[in-house]
């Protein structure tokens, strides 16, 4: 059992996980890749630093740091679901693990699919949430937008509710089972439906369906926020208090995924502070 | 204190209703529902006689959660007059859940 498991490796998770582990703590951290971070090349407004550097140089920098002190990272490793509350249970595509607390520093990615009629139907036939809605769609005809391991995960959801479902992967390359399921490859064109969603297009066919969920790419740090139950603004970022806990007891949030500042200074600040408060939640829980 | 909103009773506890009717649409599964269920409460009790507070379980009221096409839960809906006014979906603070409901 971890005290802390941080999910993202960026400035706010590095930040915490330096924190924490002087504090003795047991934590890791599950780092998927180098973030937003990681694209950028000409970073010249962080402290210390006589010339520009690049994110990924930072982020490296950042992993060095932690490990001499210690820090266990995994680093690509995709966290796909996070179940429980104190304990929590955490499945990733490399394992899964047992943490007293979660801090979510993910980055902010918000769920954008270019497609007519994404933003009009979200809560009228399309869901981020195949364990919130799921239900809801028993033996009727699902589809899943996605091609990788987030996706498989909420296949696995979806399949207790219906047997109707077929993948589309929107272009991109399938990189997972998906059973015996039907996959459509083609990017999608249009999604049909005014008051709810009746179907999808591709440039060669229409497909009914009556709900899509959105599982493409990586869950975001507000994708697993909606599904705990934790709030989340109209902007998608995750609401915390000054202690940087979110209402669910034991996760809490810190970076880009809070909003605000968009900055590392911002960043790093979160992560030391999210690291404190995390540190006393610690001490006023038993087990 | 909340109604709970059956088929059987929502046209005489929701559409005839003489004050505006906040329902909310719920499950026992759906942890964002568990976190409403509180601020649900909260609202029945304090806004008492004003606005009467109702909550649908979809799992036993499938028909009347497919009537209003609740596609994502929670879904909150206000009723005025016996019409729908609006609908909020997911998790909300409870001053922007009644804004967004109109009150």
């Amino acid at each position: 059992m971890y005290d802390v498991l941080i999910v993202g490796g960026g400035p706010a998770g590095i930040s915490a996980a330096v924190y924490l582990q002087r504090f003795k703590r047991n934590i890791i951290v599950i780092a998927k890749d180098h973030g937003a971070l990681g694209s950028t090349t000409h970073i010249e407004n962080y402290y210390g630093f006589e010339n520009p550097i690049t994110g990924k140089e930072l982020v490296e920098a950042g992993f060095a740091q932690a490990r001499r002190l210690g820090v266990n990272i995994h680093e690509n490793e995709e966290v796909l679901s996070i179940n429980g509350s104190g304990p929590f249970n955490i499945k990733t595509n490399g394992g899964e693990y047992l943490t007293k607390t979660v801090l979510l520093t993910t980055g902010m990615n918000r769920p954008n699919l270019r497609v007519k009629g994404f933003t009009t139907l979200q809560g009228k036939g399309i869901s981020f949430c195949g364990i919130c809605d799921g239900f809801l769609y028993r033996n009727k005809k699902i589809g899943i937008l996605g091609a990788g391991d987030f996706m498989a995960e909420e296949l696995e959801v979806l399949r207790n509710f219906s047997n109707n479902l077929t993948v589309f992967t929107n272009g991109e390359s399938l990189s997972v089972s998906t059973h015996e399921y039907p996959v459509v490859t083609e990017p999608l064109v249009e999604l049909l439906g005014v008051d709810s969603l009746t179907g999808v297009k591709t440039q060669a066919k229409t497909y009914d369906l009556d709900a899509l969920f959105i599982a493409a790419g990586t869950p975001s740090a507000s994708d697993f926020a909606v599904r705990m139950g934790a709030f989340v603004n109209q902007k998608n970022e995750i609401e915390v208090d000054p202690n940087f806990s979110t209402n669910i007891a034991g996760l809490y949030a810190a970076g880009d995924c809070i909003g605000g500042l968009l900055q590392i200074s911002k960043a790093v600040s979160d992560g030391a502070q999210a690291a404190l408060a995390i540190n006393k939640y610690l001490k006023t829980i038993t087990s | 204190m909340t109604v709970q909103i059956t088929s059987a009773n929502f046209q005489k506890e929701v559409l005839e209703s003489p004050i505006p009717v906040i329902v909310d649409f719920w499950a026992e599964w759906c942890r964002p529902c568990q976190m409403l269920g509180p601020i649900i409460e909260e609202i029945s009790n304090e806004k008492a006689g004003l606005i009467k507070v109702g909550k649908v379980n979809v799992d036993q009221e499938g028909v009347l959660a497919g009537q209003f096409r609740i596609s994502s839960i929670p879904t909150v809906m206000a009723f005025n007059n016996g019409k729908a006014t609006a609908q909020v979906i997911g998790l909300l603070r409870k001053d922007d859940l009644l804004k967004r409901l109109g009150f």
